[in-house]
């Protein structure tokens, strides 16, 4: 079982959310955030006086998938996120101990 | 003219007055609006208390002293004003059927409210100046003094019969009577209290403090603009004649002009000067504009009108950076569109008013700025020793709708045990 937490463009959301869906990932999570990476910040002006931007909004999705999964669900969420400028965005995986569905107290791949 | 026609034309007035008067007391709605969008979003419901408070506050000031102080029934001398309290008797159906050149054609009740929301209007200018750093109470115990003394009596020197009224100074709605002079009185309360944290650096570089709701700033914007054909409008006082429909007419298409040329010309010159369009200098533009062709909307042409109000946008963009280079931090450009503007309008009325000087225009200009200044600064200065009028740092970083109010404009997590 892997957690897999991608930090994305915000417009690209729909268009992972689909890819995740057509391979079959039942949830997701996202969680709307602000950071810097390579892009980092950029200058405006606001009434004539400069102001720096330092952090990005950006959402970050965190889904769990099955080990035989995740390699396919990196490859789709690459695809649809990706514009190949800098700003697309990172994917992390990570191993995940447990997982429990409140409901019924199902665990493992069985719960998500 | 017959009974009837008196009787008509006197109703007729009136109700135009008390529409106009309606018109301009939304304006507080306005202020309120413009305000809080341009301030962060943790001095939301500071700022709002503080627009709504004061005009409260204002109201019941000028009904009590400021009213008499302005228009005197028995002044003192040109300089000073009597003092009276409270409202006397409307005028009676046989008075006002006498005719001729002294009767009443409107209702004097009708006068009071109309005066009554220009006096809060102009505490209104102060509050978006001061915000998000002047506290809440001390900022309103200046308003008692400015709605019930400092206003009032600058206001009797021109539109009361005073001194500057015979000495030939033109101003139609107040470009400077109630502009500037809520922009002078603003001017001593920022000097007093300084910038906000953060604006300034410590070599004087400026850090934009951008507002937190646009789409408020906006709103606040229109309703001004809307405000604005019942302050100019009804400063004609009169509609109930061929004549006089017609110059009201004038001014309502002359003041629309103005308030649209300058926020093109805002618009485009920050434009040009800082490369993207800033939705905030266009919004001030347009009041800038408006604030502009106040002093003279009757007179101008059409034309001469889109140019006054087209120069006030102008004026305003080099005010607001003007400002900050100053380190004057002004986090509404109030300062700018009503002092500024107002004073660039004051001048213009040399354009189409014949009956306007250039000294005439220009002591009128700087005895109510130094009179307005001078009296604010002082009184602020007394209120400071007794109630600070800055809130301590800590505040001030955490924000005043929790120090000040004790709540959030959209508080979330929060628990009801």
């Amino acid at each position: 079982m892997k957690m897999i937490t991608a930090i994305i463009r915000p417009h690209a959301l729909e268009l992972v959310r689909e890819a995740i869906h057509e391979i079959g990932v039942s949830g997701l999570t996202v969680t709307e955030v602000k950071g810097y990476g390579r892009q980092k910040g950029h200058s405006e002006m606001y009434r004539g006086a400069e102001y720096t931007v330092n952090f990005q909004p950006k959402l970050k999705l965190e889904l769990v998938v099955g080990d035989d999964a995740v390699s396919k669900a990196i490859e789709v969420i690459s695809a649809s996120a990706k514009s190949g400028k800098i700003g697309d965005g990172k994917i992390f995986v990570s191993s995940l101990e447990s997982a429990i569905r409140i409901r019924t107290g199902e665990t493992g791949e069985a719960a998500i | 003219m017959d009974t009837f026609s008196l009787e008509l034309s006197y109703a007729l007035d009136t109700f135009y007055f008390l529409m106009c008067t309606a018109l301009v007391m939304l304006m507080a709605a306005g202020f309120a609006m413009l305000e809080s969008g341009l301030v962060r979003s943790k001095n939301t419901v500071e700022i709002l208390n503080k627009n709504v408070l004061l005009y409260g506050i204002a109201c019941l000031v000028y009904f009590v002293i400021g009213y008499n102080i302005m228009y005197p029934a028995d002044p003192v001398s040109s300089w000073i004003p009597g003092i009276d309290f409270f409202l006397g008797e409307d005028n009676t159906t046989e008075a006002v059927v006498a005719g001729g050149e002294g009767a009443p054609y409107y209702s004097a009740m009708a006068d009071f409210i109309f005066q009554a929301v220009f006096a809060a209007a102009t505490m209104s200018i102060v509050s978006g100046a001061v915000a998000e750093r002047m506290r809440l109470w001390p900022f309103l115990l200046f308003a008692v003094f400015m709605v019930g003394f400092i206003y009032p009596v600058e206001g009797y020197w021109k539109w009361g019969g005073g001194f500057l009224d015979q000495l030939g100074f033109q101003d139609f709605a107040g470009s400077v009577v109630v502009h500037m002079a809520g922009a002078a009185a603003a001017l001593a309360a920022v000097i007093l209290i300084g910038p906000r944290k953060g604006k300034y650096g410590k070599n004087g570089e400026v850090h934009a403090i951008p507002g937190a709701n646009l789409p408020m700033a906006t709103l606040g914007m229109f309703i001004l603009w809307f405000g604005w054909f019942g302050f100019n409008g009804g400063s004609e006082l009169k509609i109930a004649n061929v004549e006089e429909a017609n110059a009201v007419a004038k001014i309502f298409v002359n003041t629309n002009m103005a308030a649209a040329a300058g926020m093109v010309a805002a618009s485009l010159l920050a434009r040009f000067m800082f490369g993207k369009t800033d939705l905030t200098m266009t919004i001030s533009g347009a009041l800038a504009g408006l604030v502009a062709i106040t002093a003279e909307p009757l007179l101008p042409s059409p034309g001469l009108a889109l140019f006054v109000g087209a120069v006030g946008g102008i004026v305003l963009v080099f005010s607001v950076v003007l400002m900050d280079k100053m380190q004057l931090d002004d986090p509404v450009g109030a300062i700018s569109v009503h002092g500024t503007a107002g004073i660039w309008g004051i001048f213009a009325v040399l354009f189409s008013n014949p009956d306007a000087t250039f000294a005439g225009q220009l002591i009128g200009t700087v005895v109510t700025f130094a009179w307005m200044f001078i009296a604010s600064f002082i009184v602020l200065s007394i209120i400071n020793k007794f109630f600070k009028l800055r809130v301590d740092e800590e505040e001030e970083l955490e924000g005043m709708d929790i120090s000040e109010c004790g709540m959030s404009a959209y508080p979330e997590f929060t628990s009801d045990k």
